[in-house]
């Protein structure tokens, strides 16, 4: 709760007229003792020194910077006490035009509905500081351990860099022994600088130096039985040969890697029905066992056999599902036939799509086994890689061409139409090749590509015991995949704490392999220490504030740990919300949900919006003064589009009035309410793209706000409000010269449906 | 000895190092060439395979620079000299004239008054920009540059006097304890006028593919228009011609990883502005690595968009600054010759460090790619190690974090 404040004017960002001094004993008049002191000053930037010597004199206990964009020069800013901006720049000068949308050119004196707008930006943004507290540390005492699950490539570089980091590992195998997949390849694909040959994996070098490292235990024929807690203090239950073991852990991460695609989805191509057939992975086993080999191998890369019959399977199976449901639907439901609620039940995401995603470990798998047969018959057999598209991208183009530079190696472009049997060897058909002729080739064997599906795919990998469930959400967005949805992000899940990498994420050779585990271990470790110093981790690294929950009057409805994006709420067997801070990212989605309103930021709460509200000068009469629009701007996206808006000289309508929200997921019904009683005509929340393709920040806030926007409407047609008042709309950061567009709009729809009912009552 | 870590290069790879290596607890300085972060990825109007747009994750970057005082930007910067050793180098960086106050003051008005103009090296040539100028609208820092090389005489005295601009002031060079050093120069669009078969450069219409992002950007110099360059006419027929450069001895001895997904990513831009326009793909293999397999199999649905089999040997200039194309069908055995409104050359990238030194004790390959430098305390993140797109390099550039923050730990 600020209770000194200093109000600094920056007048070399106000122009457009306004009468600065009038905002400033305006505000005096309004606030009183709580604003110690206000000052103009020429340039807030040249004035640091002077607002520090003020805090230290004054005793101040917060500043409000009013001039340009808090996103601009606010790495200047840092003082110790708290700090506010009120954006008169970008989105109330620069932006302003006049009432009846003719443009406003700069003049000595701003008319009336410009200084008004300032000035109720300026009122907002002292009762935002004065509604601001200094959060209380959440820190927690962490364990310094990391829990790596799976010990193939992927955790055997993750357990070893972690070591290297100074933290203790625990390192988690399913089977018998470490290595994973790698165990059955003895070479791989280049592993660094010059990126041109194949080179032994040296496996056992690798698995010795995990095994040698004192700070790192190993669990072999184990796996995850629950995972409990949050991060930096989280508990493991793995499940042993002899029992199960508990293991106190900071953060955790998921290198449980692939199993192979079943053979069903490559029988299409012949897998199964003759032994001439093979997929790589046992022609790999043949080239180390055997000593004889065939003359002539055929190397499929060309799938669309498999994937064609296996397509038209999955369209077959969820027409015949739609007709399912169709009919399900028409038999009415008996009563108590709806569940509580379902028990968790696993889906499997294998598909032949699958097979697809691993073209590019495939292509660069198969080159290296051609060149490898070819070496180890000096060329007396003859490989023949056939494909659609050579995946082969980025610099292992020098390892393409060195393997393919062999003289048993053959290659073309060609779609595989058939594979059969003929006689004692087998007939590959292939059409539109290079060779400018469709042909029958006839060879010894056939090699298959592999499918790598990942492990979280198949099974639930890391047991969560979470009130959401003991999986990862999203996996169906990711075709199974334990990937991120963020393209810059891509570390970032929805479980915090819990960082994924190697092919478990996305299917990678070995030397990205390592580099998604090195990564990975370093945001392990950066979340292990947030949570030690009770800080959040992206997007809002740093931030110490967190959700607060008043009990007393929680009615355990349950929305806030259903809500949560990020699963960081529990709860007991009453159904009262147990907060996990170190799991928290800060979007105040918990709160936006809470009807009782007990959930609260010390630094963004309930109380601040709606007091924020309060303070605009809502004209009685709509006619002469306009109607008022509240904008709840989504500060990541919504809010920047509109400064660059500004910046750019676009304009809109002077009767909105913006607030920025950390997420739309932290909008709570109850501002509209504050918003329509205090006359506003109509509110627009303005956030981030959803959908599978979503642009949130916070992964579903955007998506939640839309859903209770039914709950609103309800209630504005209980209050006798029209629900079209209030609407959702979507921005993308670039779009800030659509922007002003959408709210000029907006305005003129409310202004079409007139007064709000509650206006001046 | 210091646990500081130098972070060479402020593009993607670079901002990624440095913040997620700060926000363990490290000073780092970040030393970027140009006037504002964001490299690359700056220039880019939309990402694949989701296409949104990277201002957005920039946004959060610089948020995060923001909030975080470990983070020491130098823009318009570059390393100069270094000494001493792993985890006690010193480094020597010189700072050119930026010429403008050290916080943000909106030139907007005094810009635009200016009329001497220069060739926009952000738009890549095919926009003019003033002597003071913010290359893009969510520039971080916050702040223009003038650069006096581009006044007129006119300009000279408009701003004379002009208290918030100081002509005098000189560059300089500072010196940074660090205890190991992550590079991350990243890339530049391989010069096409190397190019000469596919016309040098010289052929009107015909443009690269990083200049098509530029015409597609909201900030570029059509305001997201894709036209002609010449006429400013919405082209009906369209070639992309990949591998401009790439996996070819003669230039690029390597695949550059992101020119198929980003003509997928162009041929969704068409389909959204310009759905009638014809477009044909020449290729030699279209790679779409992983899951980003359904943006090649949405793009191949779509009805406009054709794919040929096969390299393009020449592109001239045809009647009405048309482009035409030699190409050979390389499934039917055709020679084709076809002409088009407009041209699109999938230009791949050069590492910088091919045509650039960096004063660091750092081998680099025949292709100008970093290959090794660990033992010394030094790391190579993103595209100065290999091609990646954007996902990859930001893998890279926490991986290079991990590395320098070992070096320096506990020192």
């Amino acid at each position: 709760m600020a209770e000194k404040i200093g109000v600094y004017f920056d007048l070399a960002n106000i122009g457009g007229g306004v009468d600065v001094q009038n905002l400033a004993d305006e505000a005096v008049k309004k606030w009183g003792d709580l604003i110690a002191l206000t000052k103009l000053v020429p340039s807030l930037a040249s004035s640091v020194d002077e607002i520090r010597a003020d805090i230290d004199a004054q005793k101040l206990d917060g500043v409000l910077l009013c001039g340009a964009s808090p996103r601009v020069d606010n790495d200047l800013y840092r003082f110790p006490v708290q700090v506010d901006y009120v954006n008169l720049r970008e989105q109330c000068i620069l932006s302003y035009k006049n009432p009846d949308g003719s443009p406003y050119l700069a003049s000595d004196t701003a008319p009336a509905a410009l200084q008004g707008l300032a000035l109720d930006y300026v009122q907002m943004g002292v009762a935002k500081l004065q509604k601001s507290n200094v959060p209380d540390s959440a820190a927690i005492t962490t364990t310094p351990r990391i829990l790596v699950l799976g010990g193939g490539w992927t955790g055997l570089t993750a357990a070893d860099e972690a070591a290297s980091m100074g933290y203790d590992v625990v390192l988690v195998e399913k089977a018998g022994q470490l290595g994973g997949a790698v165990l059955n390849m003895p070479e791989t694909s280049p592993l660094g600088p010059l990126w041109e040959d194949k080179v032994p994996t040296n496996l056992a070098d690798k698995i010795a130096k995990v095994t040698s490292n004192r700070k790192i235990t190993v669990y072999l024929n184990a796996q995850m039985a629950k995972l409990e807690g949050q991060p930096g203090e989280y508990v493991a239950h793995i499940a042993t040969q002899g029992g199960e073991k508990t293991e106190n852990i900071g953060t955790v991460i998921l290198a449980t890697g692939w199993v192979p695609l079943d053979n069903k989805y490559l029988e299409p191509m012949g897998l199964g029905k003759s032994p001439k057939v093979v997929t790589a992975a046992e022609f790999a086993k043949m080239l180390v066992s055997q000593s004889t080999l065939p003359k002539r191998v055929a190397f499929v890369l060309d799938t669309t056999m498999a994937e064609d019959a296996w397509k038209q399977k999955a369209e077959e199976e969820a027409k015949a599902a739609a007709e399912a449901a169709e009919a399900a639907k028409e038999e009415p439901k008996k009563e108590g036939e709806e569940a509580e609620e379902a028990a968790f039940v696993k889906n499997d995401l294998e598909s032949f799509k699958h097979l697809q995603y691993s073209n590019a470990v495939n292509s660069i798998g198969m080159l290296r086994l051609a060149n490898s047969i070819c070496e180890k018959t000096n060329d007396s057999s003859q490989a023949f890689i056939l494909y659609k598209n050579m995946t082969v991208p980025g610099i292992l183009e020098r390892f393409y061409k060195k393997m393919q530079d062999r003289l048993g190696v053959m290659m073309t472009k060609a779609d595989v139409t058939g594979i059969r049997e003929s006689g004692d060897h087998m007939v590959v058909e292939c059409k539109n090749t290079l060779l400018g002729m469709d042909f029958d080739l006839d060879v010894d064997l056939v090699v298959l590509p592999t499918g790598l599906v990942p492990t979280t795919a198949k099974e639930v990998t890391v047991q969560f015991s979470y009130r959401q469930g003991p999986e990862f959400p999203d996996l169906e967005l990711f075709d199974g995949y334990a990937d991120s949805n963020y393209i810059c992000f891509p570390y970032e899940t929805r479980r915090t704490g819990v960082y994924a990498a190697g092919c478990v994420r996305q299917p990678l050779t070995l030397d990205a392999c390592e580099v998604d585990a090195k990564g990975a271990v370093l945001k392990a470790v950066q979340c292990l220490e947030a949570a030690s110093r009770g800080v959040a981790v992206h997007p809002r690294a740093l931030d110490n504030s967190y959700p607060v929950f008043n009990f007393v009057r929680c009615t355990q409805c349950k929305r806030c740990t259903e809500e949560c994006p990020f699963g960081a709420l529990d709860d007991d067997e009453k159904g009262t919300p147990k907060p996990n801070p170190a799991r928290c990212r800060r979007c105040g989605t918990c709160f936006g949900a809470c009807p009782e309103r007990v959930i609260s930021f010390a630094n963004y709460n309930i109380d601040q919006i709606g007091s924020m509200i309060r303070q605009v000068q809502v004209p009685p009469n709509f006619k002469e003064g306009g109607p008022r629009v509240l904008i709840l701007a989504c500060e990541n996206d919504a809010y920047p589009a509109l400064d660059m808006a500004g910046m750019r000289r676009k304009t809109w309508s002077p009767y909105c009035r913006i607030i920025p929200v950390r997420c739309l997921g932290s909008v709570n019904a109850i501002w509209i309410s504050d918003a329509m009683s205090k006359g506003f005509d109509g509110v627009m929340l303005l956030g981030c793209k959803y959908g599978d393709d979503y642009q949130c920040h916070f992964v579903k806030g955007s998506e939640i706000c839309n859903r209770r926007m039914q709950n609103i409407a309800e209630t504005l047609n209980r209050l006798g409000v029209q629900p079209e008042r209030v609407e959702q709309l979507e921005v993308a950061i670039d779009e800030y010269d659509k922007v002003p567009e959408m709210i000029d709009g907006f305005v003129t729809r409310i202004t079409a449906l007139g007064p709000n009912p509650f206006k001046g009552m | 000895m210091s646990n500081a870590i130098l972070v060479v290069g402020g593009g993607f790879s670079g901002l990624t190092a440095a913040i997620e290596a700060a926000e363990l607890g490290h000073d780092v300085y970040i030393v970027e060439k140009s006037p504002w972060l964001g490299g690359r990825v700056a220039q880019l109007n939309k990402y694949f395979p989701k296409l949104c747009p990277p201002s957005c994750g920039l946004e959060i970057q610089f948020q995060r620079i923001r909030k975080n005082p470990l983070i020491h930007c130098l823009t318009m910067a570059q390393v100069v000299g270094l000494s001493g050793s792993k985890g006690n180098y010193t480094v020597r960086v010189r700072l050119e004239p930026r010429r403008t106050p050290p916080h943000n003051v909106d030139f907007t008005f005094m810009a635009s008054a200016l009329d001497g103009e220069v060739e926009s090296e952000f738009d890549l040539g095919l926009g003019k920009r003033k002597a003071l100028y913010k290359a893009m609208p969510f520039a971080y820092p916050a702040r223009y540059v003038l650069d006096t090389a581009a006044l007129s005489k006119a300009d000279m005295a408009r701003l004379a006097g002009k208290a918030q601009l100081d002509f005098d002031e000189k560059a300089r060079e500072i010196d940074v304890q660090v205890g190991s050093i992550v590079i991350a120069t990243g890339w530049k669009p391989y010069d096409v006028t190397r190019l000469s078969n596919l016309g040098a450069g010289s052929v009107k219409n015909c443009i690269s593919n990083m200049q098509l992002e530029r015409l597609a950007s909201p900030f570029g110099p059509t305001q997201g228009k894709i036209v002609r360059p010449t006429d400013g006419a919405t082209p009906h027929t369209v070639a992309f011609v990949q591998c401009a450069g790439s996996r070819d001895q003669n230039h690029l001895n390597y695949c550059s990883y992101i020119c198929c997904m980003a003509t997928l990513k162009h041929c969704l831009y068409f389909a959204e502005q310009h759905p009638d326009t014809q477009i044909t793909v020449f290729y030699i293999d279209l790679r779409a690595p992983g899951r980003y397999v359904k943006v090649l199999e949405k793009v191949q649905a779509l009805p406009n968009v054709h794919f040929v089999k096969g390299k393009v040997a020449n592109v001239v200039q045809a009647a009405g600054d048309r482009c035409e194309i030699q190409a050979e069908d390389a499934i039917r055995g055709e020679k084709l010759t076809l002409t088009y409104d407009m041209v699109v050359l999938a230009t791949g990238m050069q590492p910088t460090l091919a045509t650039e030194k960096l004063p660091l004790p750092v081998p680099v390959d025949a292709d100008g790619f970093i290959a090794g430098g660990e033992e010394a305390g030094i790391f190579a993140a993103g595209c100065c190690a290999m091609p990646l797109d954007v996902t990859r390099s930001a893998q890279s550039g926490t991986a290079a974090a991990l590395k320098a923050v070992q070096t320096v730990k506990g020192r």
